[in-house]
């Protein structure tokens, strides 16, 4: 499998993250999923809930809140997820992943990225040092949860 | 009486490419334990090694998060959608990011 994305898309991705810098940014990869490439049609930026440290805590707690905050984790609103996807179905578009940024971190897969992932979504991520906005992988989850493939990215 | 399980595209893969199955059920529980036995395989991206649901896996019945309701217990009738959701959350490795 691949990913392919057009130049606007990268573009988008790569402007929020420098935006967010030193936060982490996130959003949603929609589009057709063929046999052998997923084909990205629209990338939606959504908001860091982690920001919001006592609803997002609800949702999803951190184990570590004095090491953990939006500067290293992010959390997508499950409101906001569940309606753009329903918005995305009713279109004919299907989610194929998400992206977030690592903040002066490489643009690698973290062990608790694996953690919170299923197979087959693309999970791209990006690697913003000192606020511009630098090297872009994506990844999918290996089916027996252990690690992550390196997932080619198409223009 | 079935209740209808919508399964989420990253995970039909574990179903025969179905993106619904109908269970007996008359909880939450016994709608993803009679789901995770027929689909053995989906059982790992659902449930932790001790067994638990994982932390960023949701289960909704119709519009409603079963933590919100009965969780587990969570009474079905023959009419509710039960729909699993994952939380999207990550990051970069830990760090301390106190100065």
């Amino acid at each position: 499998m691949a990913i392919q994305l057009k130049a606007d898309h990268l573009e988008s991705i790569r402007t929020h993250g420098a935006r967010e810098y030193p936060n982490e940014c996130c959003g949603m990869l929609l589009g057709h999923a063929g046999d052998a490439v997923k084909e990205v049609s629209e990338v939606v930026p959504l908001r860091n809930i982690r920001h919001d440290f006592t609803r997002a805590q609800e949702l999803l707690p951190l184990e570590d809140p004095g090491r953990e905050s939006e500067k290293n984790r992010f959390l997508i609103d499950p409101q906001e997820q569940l309606r753009v996807e329903k918005d995305a179905r009713a279109r004919g578009l299907d989610v194929l992943g998400y992206y977030h940024s690592h903040p002066d971190h490489p643009a690698r897969p973290s062990n608790y990225d694996r953690e919170h992932a299923w197979p087959w979504y693309s999970y791209i991520i990006l690697s913003v040092e000192q606020g511009e906005a630098s090297e872009l992988t994506s990844w999918v989850l290996s089916g027996d949860r252990l690690r992550f493939d390196l997932e080619p990215v198409k223009l | 009486m079935p209740v209808k399980v919508v399964i989420p595209t990253p995970l039909r893969q574990y179903t025969g490419k179905k993106d619904s199955v109908e269970i007996e059920a008359k909880t939450v529980g016994e709608a993803l334990a009679g789901l995770t036995s027929r689909y053995s395989d989906l059982r790992k991206h659902l449930y932790n090694e001790e067994g638990k649901l994982r932390s960023f896996v949701n289960v909704y019945v119709n519009d409603e998060d079963i933590r919100f309701l009965q969780k587990d217990l969570t009474p079905l009738a023959e009419t509710d959608v039960v729909s699993i959701v994952p939380s999207i959350a990550g990051g970069s490795v830990n760090r301390c990011i106190c100065s």
